[in-house]
């Protein structure tokens, strides 16, 4: 059992999301940071779709009422487990009775805390990620609230003497990049020609920033108004997280793990999946550079990330194997 | 016999296709056309989930377990050679408050029809709707059938909590309100009937291919 002690109302339960249902209206959802939440999980012997938290609001403080390890992945945040400092990507044990602290980042925006044996809740379709929209998954459908006690499966994690961690370069070479523009690789969407070559120029010219207007069904941006060269109409449509859409005031919008499944605004881009987590990381007020690739370019960092993870998983796998007699 | 149009298909990020069939406004036939290929493009080596949309598909699909240029090719020959499909969807009927503090629109939108109030009514529950797609938010039903004559132009500026089992129109489009949540789209009434429930075994309760009828329970000018 884990109480939460200090949070905000946009901290909730996360797992990889609900794949499956989007043909009725039901968001994949899950963690903005994938790649993150699975790691953590995978740091402490877990499946990579355990359910942790996703910590967005800080500080962030819980308390464990049992011995237990926890794994902490995401931002750049100071961490301290019972008193002791711990970096991010990291997995370490704690006692009943202490306290886990994250301070507010000095890069990056959310944080993943994963428990060893995964957070202990019914799954709602196949899955303990909290949709706040349909007010469903997670505890109750919310955000965590000061006194929440949330139950942990039982499990044998064995951590090392001093716990483990990994570190990601990719992760280290954003996190200090907090002074320039951060770059998303996009693909070209359907509407993308339908715009003034003025748009088409602005679009990967200019910087945007991240508006006020930013949570997990999407952020919008601010920067030139994207102008199409005449008024168009569509239906309804499918979208998924990394859309970007341009409503009628130019000012587009990047739809996220919470978006509607369903939208009718056109379409310049899309973000590429692999690059779906530095959005996850980038905070409000933050710029961003669109740079458009191939779809070679994307399939294959979207390749990498997959074998990072495949490398981690089985490395786990092998550790695990060693620390169990016989 | 179906008519073999060519949709216009886009990359929508590295893993999904959109097919997009539609034409000047939304047309039934490519509905049941896009119904019977959401099915068989599910049965494809590599997709994962397929969403129809208003007379769009979009196909979800592993990048790393198919080829997105072979993909368009399979999708492209199954939309040519598929037949539209028919559904005998269940028929549902939901019985409507129409006006009141919880109609709020419909005065306004007798005017806009230039109808009295009591005719907008008749005719909206005189149609049978056909549930085109569920999108946007969990169980939420796009209706096709809405009486051309009532048909009114989403909001301006859309509103912050239309609350749930609002009945609604959006320009040639018919809904309710699944649970509370923004919309642009014109309250005409209410019903009690609910569209979604988390717990349940089936959680929706609507399906493309259903029928509605809405059924006149009360009216307040």
């Amino acid at each position: 059992m884990i109480e939460i002690l200090t949070t905000g109302l946009l901290n909730t339960v996360q797992d990889l999301g609900r794949p499956g249902y989007l043909a009725q209206g039901i968001s994949h959802g899950g963690a903005m940071d994938r790649q993150a939440l699975a790691i953590a999980n995978l740091l402490l012997g877990n499946e990579p779709s355990a359910a942790g938290l996703e910590i967005a609001l800080y500080p962030f403080r819980l308390k464990a009422h049992v011995d237990t390890s926890l794994a902490i992945t995401g931002a750049d945040c100071p961490i301290s487990v019972g008193g002791r400092r711990c970096p991010p990507w990291w997995a370490t044990g704690i006692r009943a009775g202490e306290t886990l602290i994250l301070e507010a980042p000095r890069a990056g925006a959310r944080s993943y805390i994963a428990f060893a044996g995964g957070l202990d809740l019914p799954p709602v379709m196949g899955s303990r990620a909290t949709d706040v929209k349909g007010g469903f998954g997670g505890l109750g459908g919310r955000g965590l609230s000061r006194g929440d006690r949330l139950r942990l499966n039982a499990t044998e994690c064995q951590l090392p003497p001093g716990g483990r961690g990994v570190a990601l370069e990719e992760r280290r070479a954003s996190g200090n990049g907090t002074a320039s523009a951060i770059e998303l690789r996009v693909l070209p969407a359907a509407e993308f020609a339908a715009f003034t070559p003025r748009a088409h120029a602005a679009f990967t010219g200019v910087e945007w920033s991240i508006t006020n207007d930013a949570n997990r069904m999407g952020y919008r941006l601010s920067g030139e108004a994207l102008l199409l060269a005449a008024p168009m109409e569509l239906l309804s449509h499918g979208i998924v997280p990394g859309t970007v859409q341009v409503p009628p005031s130019g000012q587009p919008i990047i739809q996220l793990a919470d978006a509607n499944t369903c939208g009718g605004y056109p379409k310049i881009a899309t973000v590429i999946e692999a690059d779906l987590w530095r959005l996850a990381q980038t905070p409000v007020g933050a710029r961003l550079r669109f740079v458009t690739v191939p779809i070679e370019t994307a399939t294959e960092a979207l390749r990498t990330a997959r074998q990072r993870l495949d490398a981690l998983a089985a490395a786990r796998k092998i550790s695990a194997g060693r620390l169990r007699p016989g | 016999m179906a008519v073999a149009r060519s949709p216009r298909i886009s990359v929508a990020g590295s893993g999904a296709l959109l097919l997009d069939g539609a034409e000047v406004s939304f047309d039934d036939a490519t509905q049941e056309l896009v119904w019977a290929v959401a099915d068989a493009a599910r049965k494809l080596d590599g997709v994962r989930e397929t969403v129809p949309g208003m007379n769009n598909l979009l196909v979800l699909f592993d990048p790393l377990a198919t080829d997105a240029a072979r993909l368009r090719e399979q999708l492209k020959s199954l939309w040519s050679g598929t037949y539209p499909r028919t559904v005998a969807g269940a028929l549902h009927t939901i019985a409507v408050d129409y006006g009141g503090a919880r109609g709020e629109d419909l005065a306004g939108w007798a005017a806009h029809c230039g109808l009295s109030p009591e005719e907008v009514v008749s005719r909206h529950a005189a149609a049978t709707y056909t549930v085109a797609a569920i999108g946007a938010m969990p169980g939420f039903p796009y209706l096709s059938g809405l009486d051309p004559r009532l048909a009114w132009a989403r909001r301006s500026s859309p509103r912050l909590n239309v609350p749930e089992g609002a009945v609604i129109i959006g320009g040639m489009q018919a809904g309710i309100m699944p649970m509370t949540a923004p919309s642009g789209w014109h309250i005409i009434g209410h019903t009690d009937v609910r569209l979604f429930d988390a717990q349940a075994d089936t959680p929706v309760l609507l399906r493309p291919g259903d029928k509605i009828r809405f059924e006149i329970a009360g009216m307040e000018a």
